[in-house]
């Protein structure tokens, strides 16, 4: 019905011996809210990597918008709008955050190549940073070295930077771990607050924040995807419940 | 229609930190000071002009190096092939009676550096950390037998003696025993890169810059051609060092091998270590620091000098990380409170 943002086709890649995803089929529609879950070592996180080019398939397949990406750059995918963040932060630490978050909308204005206009004369980038840290309540820190902020909050900056680019399809790798319960609202609400046409996929081990998050959910175990379907039927699901959920629930 | 964008953002382009980043390129009041002190030295030590302006041009080869390795975290320890380059593309040409206007002759040693850069970087800037410093070195190592061996071109060992080098728009002579002229022509050649490269760090994409050395995954994540941000960057610093060496050709009336090795190399390295790299004004600091200490102490141990930089340097590489102004800041932001990130 609605328009496929990203698919992919028998994705499959290998380290060595070792199968970290098996012949994947996967879609992601455009306005979806689509959880990925598994238990560690699943492969969510390898999945991400090649869907947006840190890691070059064995085998099988990337579409975005139906146009094949499969062996893309990642740069050149990002240009695409492919935004992700990372599961254990990758931010430029000894920069302060509104810096953090101003790189990010400058190569998405295409602003990164100029070269004789000082940084803080594009106002428009400057204001369109502070303006994702006030949404994320992040201001009070826009000064500060990233390096000086508590893990938590350099989550926000994690966030505040993909959001920056403007993605049609966002992936979050674990967007809230590590991030103290009494702020994790802040992420969920601004997932919450995205546009509603972009498509939105979340890895997280919260069950709770899962549940409340998707319309979708797969679950991926020993690399394949091992069940798809609604929220539903997933926690329905009583081959899901063995493999994880059971392990995984209480916590 | 815009009133309630105008109600969302008041305090917004007005918070400190988005003020610190909008007026981050203004000139501060100290920045005049070392050009000050420049002009100084000149009427203060007429008998030292010859040092001053092997100062300069010190600084001006480490300031290229800062945009490389300071701002864009190239590890290399083969800069002086650009000098070298821009030395002997100087001392050739006029050699050989082909070029000796001074000033462009400096544009065609930056182009011939450029190029160098181009070319190497293209290649080299796909490795980094220790592979890189290797093979940064190795294209040195190579220029260097190349100088060495095409004696017919370059005068191989013994280098070119006695350039010709024609006075500057015709009235200036350079003379080498009295270098007045050389002092006030390369601390403006000096100015105007300088200039330059502050426009540079301070731009967007003198900020990307900064983005690939601080994390270049992430870099690459928000759609960064970082490969060729770093190419760039790479060529623009080649062709500043390449202007330096063109400098210390025409200054000297001379060029040889040791414009192109390591001894250099590793000389403009520790001066931008010393003085703090990836802050522009480091290699002014680390340039006056590490020259006026060689020369002192050469004096008082003549024998034992290098050893005496030695301890020094191992001092700073404990206690002082970023240098002699990475030590102010730590001084300073005691006494004044917490200096945000530059
Ligand atoms: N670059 C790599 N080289 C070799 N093996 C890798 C690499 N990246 C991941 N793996 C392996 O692939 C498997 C899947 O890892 P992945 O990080 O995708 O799991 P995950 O589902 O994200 O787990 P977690 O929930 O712990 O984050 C693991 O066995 C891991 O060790
Ligand atoms: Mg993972």
């Amino acid at each position: 019905m609605s328009d496929v943002l990203l698919e992919t086709r028998s994705l499959s890649k290998s380290f060595g011996a070792l199968a970290a995803s098996r012949d994947i089929n996967f879609k992601l529609e455009a306005g979806a809210r689509h959880a990925l879950i598994g238990p560690n070592g699943a492969g969510k996180t390898t999945f991400i990597n090649l869907l947006t080019g840190v890691f070059l398939p064995t085998q099988g397949q990337v579409l975005l918008k139906g146009r094949d990406i499969t062996t893309m750059e990642q740069s050149a995918r990002v240009k695409l709008g492919i935004a992700r963040t990372f599961q254990i932060n990758r931010l430029f630490r000894g920069l302060s955050v509104l810096e953090n978050v101003y790189i990010a909308v400058a190569e998405r204005l295409g602003a990164g190549n100029q070269m004789m206009k000082p940084a803080g004369m594009r106002k428009d980038i400057v204001d369109e940073a502070m303006r994702l840290l006030d949404m994320l309540k992040l201001s009070n820190d826009a000064g500060h070295r990233v390096s000086e902020l508590p893990y938590g909050r350099q989550r926000l900056v994690e966030l505040a930077i993909a959001l920056g680019l403007k993605p049609d399809v966002l992936l979050l790798d674990e967007p809230a771990a590590g991030v103290p319960s009494a702020e994790s609202h802040i992420i969920l609400d601004a997932v919450a607050a995205l546009p509603k046409h972009i498509g939105v996929l979340i890895i997280d081990h919260d069950m709770d924040l899962v549940f409340r998050f998707a319309q979708r959910i797969t679950v991926l175990v020993g690399g394949a995807v091992f069940a798809e379907g609604t929220p539903k039927e997933i926690g329905a699901d009583q081959r899901v419940r063995d493999v994880y959920l059971g392990q995984a629930h209480h916590g | 229609m815009t009133m309630p964008a105008q109600q969302v953002t008041p305090g917004l382009s007005g918070h400190p930190a988005a003020l610190a980043l909008i007026n981050r390129h203004r000139v501060r009041a100290w920045e005049p000071l070392p050009w000050i002190i420049a002009i100084a030295f000149y009427f203060a030590f007429p008998n030292h002009l010859g040092f001053g302006t092997d100062l300069l041009v010190t600084i001006l080869f480490a300031l290229s190096l800062d945009l490389a390795l300071g701002y864009a975290g190239i590890v290399t320890l083969g800069h002086a092939a650009f000098f070298g380059a821009g030395a002997y593309t100087v001392g050739m040409l006029a050699h050989h009676g082909i070029w000796t206007e001074p000033i462009s002759g400096l544009f065609l040693a930056a182009g011939v550096a450029a190029l160098i850069g181009f070319a190497s970087g293209l290649i080299l800037l796909r490795t980094t950390g220790l592979t890189l410093l290797m093979l940064t070195l190795c294209t040195m190592a190579l220029l260097e037998e190349a100088a060495n061996m095409g004696e017919k071109y370059t005068g191989g060992f013994d280098g070119l003696p006695n350039l010709p080098i024609p006075p500057l728009f015709g009235l200036f002579e350079f003379n080498p025993l009295y270098p007045r002229v050389q002092y006030v022509y390369v601390l403006c050649v000096l100015f105007v890169c300088f200039v330059f490269v502050r426009t540079l760090v301070y731009s967007p994409f003198g900020q990307s810059l900064t983005g690939i050395r601080e994390n270049v995954l992430r870099m690459r994540a928000v759609g960064a051609p970082v490969n060729w941000r770093l190419v760039t960057c790479y060529t623009i610093s080649a062709a500043i060092a390449g202007i330096a060496g063109g400098l210390w050709a025409q200054a000297n009336a001379y060029v040889n091998l040791s414009t192109l090795g390591l001894d250099r190399a590793a000389t403009v390295l520790i001066i931008l270590v010393l003085g703090g790299y990836g802050r522009l004004y480091g290699a002014f600091i680390g340039a006056v620091v590490y020259m006026a200490l060689s020369h002192f102490l050469a004096k008082v141990y003549p024998t034992a000098w290098q050893l005496g930089l030695g301890l020094l340097l191992m001092l700073i590489a404990l206690f002082a990380r970023n240098g002699v102004l990475g030590l102010w800041d730590q001084l300073t932001s005691r006494f004044i409170g917490k200096r945000g990130p530059t």
